[in-house]
């Protein structure tokens, strides 16, 4: 039993900030809106707070102004705490690179935070995997395995055409025998789902000597060059998840909630995910509205008909407007007489009377943040 | 310490509300949900800091713990404050012994102290059973303006409705003259709407007056405006004419949801700058699946939709599965309605189950006798067993 206090979150809310370059444009991967509520890092937020940690630290980069705003004092998940709760740490410290290079390099950045938690161990994450985790049961398995550092893995098809990913490799024990990043492969694969477990002993001591030693990536310079130095275990995590890496993997995601076994893998009521309130009212559905397998959220108004779509917050859909396998984020507007297909539309974007907007499964069309057409 | 606040709100909320039978056996009227995901006293704790007061105490009697609960520490009005914020105000025990609230004047009577603590100019007196959206911060400068003692809010109403109602009768200058309840010919139709601004001064005054006389109601209406007038005091009625609906009854309760379904009435939730707040639970957004025949309704998040569901209003995790209809109806929280199961023109309570093939109420045009036909209400926690059926005006609040 890992007890209270003992365990240091640490969510890296800018990694993968290139990956879907169009949606982080003005925001970090941690704040980019997804399944019709949340934003990304909700999901490492609420796995932490549902396994009982209860001092986060959450590692930006630049553009966290939309991060900010989304968690505030952090209360919404519980950790607005006198003991423990939620620090929002920016880049600093480093009079001479005021931005980091790599993990380690952040993470030596912040070392005074991170020694003051006085934790025993630390639990890292990023903010391009959805899905539920139990980081109480990875910390089990990583104190039983007596591991240096143990990774959450999981089994998916990977592609390297439309992919990237670390895949690893184990022996039946679990301990990593083979690391390949982003490899020009596909196949089933075990890929790193960028958690990391460590005793807070051993990160002190890659931390610090590597990084006056100029290495800065965990995952290169650590996991992969030390595989045989370190005792590295991959803990095989088997719930639901996607991962984004891209547009594509951003869109595929959103739909992945619309089947109903993920969904419910998702938002069970024993974890549940926290996420900004924005007082909405209900959603309202007009007279003629005919809507179809699709998550909507409060605050809409659907007077149209939808299909196959994820509708954020206070989106608002016209008359005879038809609107199809899309993913329209908070506040969109499409007036009356259009016609969307497999379209992502960002924040407050508004679409005009009778327009048409076709995109295909394998590149929607997206639509940057307060477009007007 | 305490900073001096202008204006500090009492808000009456011990309310049994029996008229809501089976809604309120184990809540206060105000705790009763409304509109898709909110319950009645966020709306005059919404008006409160929307209208920046930001200083309210909240007296309970009747079922507190839902009540209780749902306040916590106001966090979603934005009423946890340093200074202020929101207070619940139970009745309690002095040395000089102990009292239940017996009447509305004697609530406040009861908790002076609370208010005092604040210094106030004016104490704006609420009730928890109506749905409206009302800046009471207006009301305040028009009593301020008219240097009154104390402003009652009035509706214009018809003078059928005017017998089941408090009048006023005014001057040109809305100065009241008179004050009726429930007069059997009315003088004039408007309507008392029990939202009251007094000046502190004054209503202190009073209070201690009306407590001394033991009149046995210690009721606001019954005795402080009465004696006001009496003495000559400064009463102003102030015209409110926006959306104001009593959900006292089953069958208000029922239209005042309804009403949110009718885009000819006044009630928007979606205004930006006038939000209704309440507690929400943290749910996924809404799932309308591919069976789902979703029109003309209100729809929360958590909710799960493959049936059909036409002129209703259903609360935050609600199931209506393949099959299922409801028209007309309004579904709380956490209720599942089963396959094949029919709920028309009715209320059904939170986390109930109405198993398959169930039958709750009728819609008007299929009853013979029209006297015979009502809403039809299920309680809170009710399992309506496979098949089973309830009729219009007809109340359970056990198991069938």
């Amino acid at each position: 039993m890992i007890s209270k206090n003992k365990v240091l979150g640490l969510i890296f809310a800018s990694m993968h900030d290139n990956a879907v370059i169009d949606l982080t444009k003005k925001r970090t991967m941690g704040s980019i809106p997804f399944g019709g509520r949340y934003r990304l890092i909700d999901f490492p937020l609420s796995n932490m707070v549902n396994s009982k940690i209860t001092k986060v630290g959450v590692i930006t980069k630049s553009n966290y102004g939309s991060l900010l705003d989304h968690i505030g004092s952090g209360r919404e998940w519980d950790l607005s705490r006198k003991n423990g709760g939620l620090d929002l740490l920016p880049p600093f410290s480093h009079v001479d690179n005021g931005i980091y290079k790599g993990r380690l390099d952040a993470l030596s950045g912040l070392w005074e935070f991170i020694e003051h938690a006085s934790a025993e161990y630390v639990v890292m994450a990023d903010c391009d995997i959805v899905t539920t985790i139990d980081y109480k049961k990875v910390l089990e398995y990583h104190e039983e395995t007596k591991a240096d550092i143990t990774i959450v893995t999981g089994k998916t098809y990977y592609d390297s055409a439309k992919a990237h990913a670390m895949v690893v490799g184990a022996d039946e024990t679990g301990r990593v025998n083979d690391i390949m990043i982003n490899p020009q492969m596909s196949g089933e694969s075990n890929v790193c789902l960028n958690m990391f477990v460590v005793s807070y002993a051993f990160l002190k001591q890659i931390v610090l000597t590597n990084v006056s030693r100029g290495l800065y990536s965990l995952s290169k310079d650590i996991i992969q060059a030390c595989k045989d130095e370190y005792k590295i275990m991959a803990y095989e995590h088997k719930n639901y998840f996607s991962k984004i890496d891209n547009m594509i993997g951003y869109y595929e995601a959103n739909m992945a909630l619309l089947n109903t076994e993920n969904r419910n893998n998702l938002f069970n009521k024993i974890a549940p995910i926290y996420t900004k309130i924005r007082d909405n009212g209900p959603a309202k559905y007009g007279i003629e509205a005919s809507v179809k397998n699709s998550l909507i959220a409060d605050g809409c108004v659907i007077e149209g008909k939808v299909e196959n779509c994820i509708i954020f917050r206070g989106v608002k859909i016209g008359k005879d407007t038809v609107v199809k396998n899309s993913v329209l984020m908070q506040d969109t507007c499409v007036a009356d007489k259009c016609s969307i297909d497999s379209v992502i539309t960002d924040k407050n974007v508004e679409i005009g009377h009778g327009k048409v907007l076709t995109g295909s499964s394998s590149h929607p069309l997206y639509i940057g943040k307060g477009a007007k057409i | 310490m305490y900073i001096k606040k202008e204006c500090v709100a009492m808000l009456l909320a011990g309310g049994q509300g029996s008229r809501l039978y089976a809604l309120t056996q184990d809540m206060a009227k105000p705790a009763v949900p409304y509109g898709g995901k909110y319950r009645i006293i966020d709306f005059p704790l919404s008006n409160c800091i929307n209208s920046g007061i930001d200083t309210v105490g909240v007296l309970t009697q009747y079922q507190p713990l839902v009540l209780n609960d749902y306040i916590g520490n106001g966090q979603p009005w934005d009423l946890d404050r340093v200074h202020g914020g929101v207070h619940v105000l139970p009745p309690y025990q002095t040395s000089l012994g102990a009292s239940w609230y017996e009447g509305t004047a004697n609530a406040i009577y009861q908790n002076m102290s609370f208010i005092e603590r604040y210094d106030p100019e004016y104490v704006i007196v609420l009730g928890g059973d109506h749905i409206y959206k009302m800046d009471y911060s207006k009301m305040v400068d028009f009593h301020k303006k008219n240097n009154a003692d104390l402003t009652i809010a009035v509706q214009q109403v018809s003078l059928e409705e005017a017998t089941r109602l408090g009048i006023m009768t005014c001057e040109a200058d809305f100065r009241v003259t008179e004050f009726a309840e429930k007069p059997k010919h009315p003088k004039s139709t408007l309507a008392s709407m029990g939202i009251y601004v007094f000046t502190w001064k004054k209503m202190k005054q009073y209070l201690i007056e009306n407590e001394n006389a033991d009149t046995g109601s210690k009721d606001f209406g019954k005795d402080i405006i009465p004696s006001m007038l009496d003495n000559g005091e400064r009463l102003f009625a102030y015209t409110f004419d926006g959306y104001w609906k009593d959900v006292g009854t089953l069958d208000s309760l029922w239209e005042a949801n309804m009403d949110l379904l009718s885009p000819s009435v006044p009630l928007d939730l979606y205004e930006q700058n006038w939000k209704v707040y309440s507690r929400n639970d943290n749910m996924p957004p809404q799932y309308i699946g591919d069976k789902a025949e979703v029109e003309n309704s209100m729809i929360t998040e958590g909710s799960t939709i493959n049936g059909k569901v036409d002129f209703s209003i259903i609360f935050a995790g609600a199931t209506v599965e393949e099959g299922a209809t409801v028209n007309y109806s309004i579904v709380m929280p956490g209720t599942v309605i089963k396959s094949g199961a029919v709920v028309e023109y009715s209320i059904v309570g939170q986390d109930c189950v109405v198993h398959e093939n169930a039958k709750i109420g009728l819609s008007p045009e299929s009853v013979e006798n029209r006297d015979e036909w009502g809403i039809a209400v299920v309680g809170h926690n009710v399992d309506v067993s496979e098949g089973a059926e309830v009729l219009p005006k007809q109340i359970i609040s056990k198991n069938v």
